[in-house]
């Protein structure tokens, strides 16, 4: 009678493993979670900054969830999109905080991404073997940036509203389809009724749908090619007798139970402004979008949500309107090229030489001034600094070929450091 | 021993068959169906039939504008903008040309009908009507007739300003020189119905 509960556990155990054994005939299970969890090594030397790729993909699933929830009591018109907003905020219950999530979510995603992609400028993550993770890495940017632009109409207010016509003029101002692109993008003659209800559709179902594909994809790359470290060395280069890298430790649990902390650490910084500052002084939710669309009154200062400032400082920064558009366009489209714009073989900055060095951190503070500049109406000394900011900011991509190639590296090690 | 295939239509042994005749036809009778089948939803983002009718033409009655006022009036979900103008503030029109990018409205981006083409760029001089709609990005410029306000400088002659993004314009919507605006303020279709009235997105019979 005694072993009568061991039993019970034997017997369960047994089933559980012939349940296992029966899906892995028909499902390679086992081997998925093997290949991407418990036996997919990466370096045992991660520093903070590999934190931001688990925290955006956390921050992924956080968008839509709350996405889901928010579609069940908004309605996409532009007599009734503002008043279900308001709708959700007052009488749905815990609508407010739904709404809250989603909206500082939008944000967070931008911050975590900006850093995500800074720690693969800082260690070479988007060099060989990585450019395709780099690459598909960007167009994860691009579909982020779309579905912040299509969800940013949906609230229907007077921002949202005059920042769709500003952003849609944009391709207005190609030459000979311009106007009619613009048209088509629209639906109609202005942004209207239809216009939402088609950004509606591209923010719930079109876009997360390539977001989540990419997603897979470049985690798929990642996997294949294996995870960069802070010391740019390729792991797998130093097997040991197991076929293992010495240097690596399973993603699961040695990564999972580590990138936990860090999510949690993200939630408290995260709920902080969700439950103290949903606004941040207008840097999220901007002022002007507090009252609904007006048609004929533009707010007395139109500007994007932060997290496009930078590129549209460059889209002010010169007089003529094709070029600050050919200009904001190629601004995103070079960081596709970093992989061979950069001619240094050593990856991580650790090695490589004061030039980049400064290079890096020139870029970095031309970025968060450019960011600056596009917050701020294009008066007194803005245009100028716009445009000197906007030359630093080519500068980088344009030179690089040039100052890294005769870059004096530092001996890089054969084994991480930690 | 078989011929090992190399790619998907080079076969090591032989040159260009049947089966890869068949195999390209197959493949461009799919495409051209694929982008057949395109068509429609590509065409399905075009303004619909109801948007179109939305988009038809208004009236605005402009007997109680005063001499040197405004009035707006939306069509096509745009504000249209008519100004009354004084002899006084045609006489700008003229000193403006030095500082203006494109007085004659010549450029290739200055929109209006050829009524419109003249220093006035209207169809009675008095009477300027324009789409109140930045060139650059689509803001909604502000009326600022007033000559020589203290945050728009000694040398304002009285005409259009974008709080956007700074570009100016002139009593008949003309843009400076060296302002982020590429072009003038575009002039709708329009006609007279009688001295009362235009009508806006139409100008059937005038010449």
């Amino acid at each position: 009678m005694a072993s009568t509960e061991a039993d019970v556990f034997d017997r369960l155990g047994r089933g559980l493993s012939a349940l296992g054994a029966w899906i892995d005939d028909r499902f390679p299970m086992t081997k998925l979670i093997k290949e991407h969890a418990t036996e997919y090594y990466a370096s045992k030397n991660f520093n903070v900054w590999y934190g931001f790729g688990v925290i955006a993909t956390f921050v992924l699933v956080l968008q839509l969830v709350t996405g889901i929830f928010l579609t069940m009591n908004y309605k996409p018109s532009a007599a009734e999109a503002f008043g279900s907003v308001e709708y959700i905020m007052r009488d749905v219950e815990w609508g407010w905080l739904i709404r809250y999530l989603h909206s500082t979510g939008a944000s967070a995603f931008f911050i975590v991404v900006y850093l995500h992609m800074f720690r693969g400028l800082l260690y070479g993550s988007y060099k060989k073997p990585r450019e395709l993770v780099w690459i598909i890495g960007m167009f994860i940017y691009l579909a982020l940036m779309a579905e912040a632009f299509f969800g940013y109409l949906l609230p229907w207010g007077n921002m949202s509203y005059w920042g769709a016509q500003v952003i849609v003029s944009l391709f207005g101002a190609l030459p000979v389809v311009g106007p009619d692109l613009a048209e088509w993008i629209r639906g109609d003659f202005y942004i209207s009724d239809i216009t939402l209800n088609r950004f509606f559709a591209f923010h719930v179902i079109a876009v997360p749908l390539m977001l989540v594909l990419l997603v897979v994809v470049h985690i798929m790359a990642l996997h294949e090619v294996g995870s960069n470290n802070p010391d740019g060395i390729e792991i797998k280069e130093h097997k040991g007798a197991d076929g293992r890298p010495i240097d690596g430790v399973a993603f699961h649990p040695y990564h999972t139970s580590k990138d936990l902390v860090i999510v949690v650490v993200f939630l408290i910084l995260f709920s902080a402004v969700v439950f103290f500052a949903p606004d941040m002084g207008g840097y999220f939710l901007e002022h002007a979008n507090f009252e609904p669309a007006n048609t004929l009154a533009t707010p007395e200062h139109i500007a994007p949500v932060w997290y496009f400032t930078p590129f549209y400082a460059i889209l002010r920064a010169v007089p003529d309107k094709l070029v600050g558009v050919g200009l904001m366009g190629s601004a995103v489209m070079l960081l596709f090229f970093m992989p061979w714009l950069d001619r240094c073989r050593v990856k991580s900055i650790r090695y490589r030489s004061w030039i980049y060095k400064i290079a890096l951190m020139a870029f970095a503070i031309t970025f968060v001034t450019l960011g600056y500049l596009g917050l701020q109406p294009a008066t007194g000394a803005v245009p100028t600094l716009s445009l000197v900011f906007t030359i630093l900011y080519f500068a980088f991509f344009l030179f690089m070929p040039f100052y890294t190639r005769i870059e004096k590296t530092k001996p890089v090690p054969t084994r991480v450091t930690w | 021993m078989t011929p090992s295939v190399k790619g998907c239509f080079v076969a090591e042994s032989t040159g260009f068959t049947r089966r890869h005749f068949l195999t390209v036809a197959t493949v461009v009778t799919g495409g051209a169906g694929a982008i057949a089948t395109a068509i429609p939803f590509v065409a399905s983002f075009k303004p619909s039939a109801r948007a179109q009718a939305l988009g038809a033409p208004v009236t605005i009655d402009i007997s109680k504008l005063e001499p040197g006022a405004m009035t707006r009036v939306e069509w096509r979900g745009r504000a249209i903008f008519v100004v009354y103008r004084t002899e006084e503030m045609l006489s700008t029109l003229a000193k403006d040309v030095g500082i203006l990018e494109d007085p004659d409205s010549e450029a290739s981006d200055s929109v209006q009908p050829e009524y419109a083409k003249n220093p006035h760029r209207s169809l009675r001089p008095a009477f300027l009507v324009l789409e109140g709609v930045c060139t650059h990005l689509g803001c909604a410029p502000l009326p600022r007739f007033e000559v020589a306000p203290a945050d728009l400088g000694a040398d304002w002659p009285g005409g259009f300003y974008c709080p956007c993004h700074g570009s100016k314009f002139d009593l008949a919507g003309r843009v400076f020189a060296g302002v982020p605006a590429p072009a003038n303020l575009p002039v709708p279709p329009y006609r007279f119905i009688n001295d009362n009235t235009i009508l806006i997105g139409s100008d059937a019979g005038n010449s």
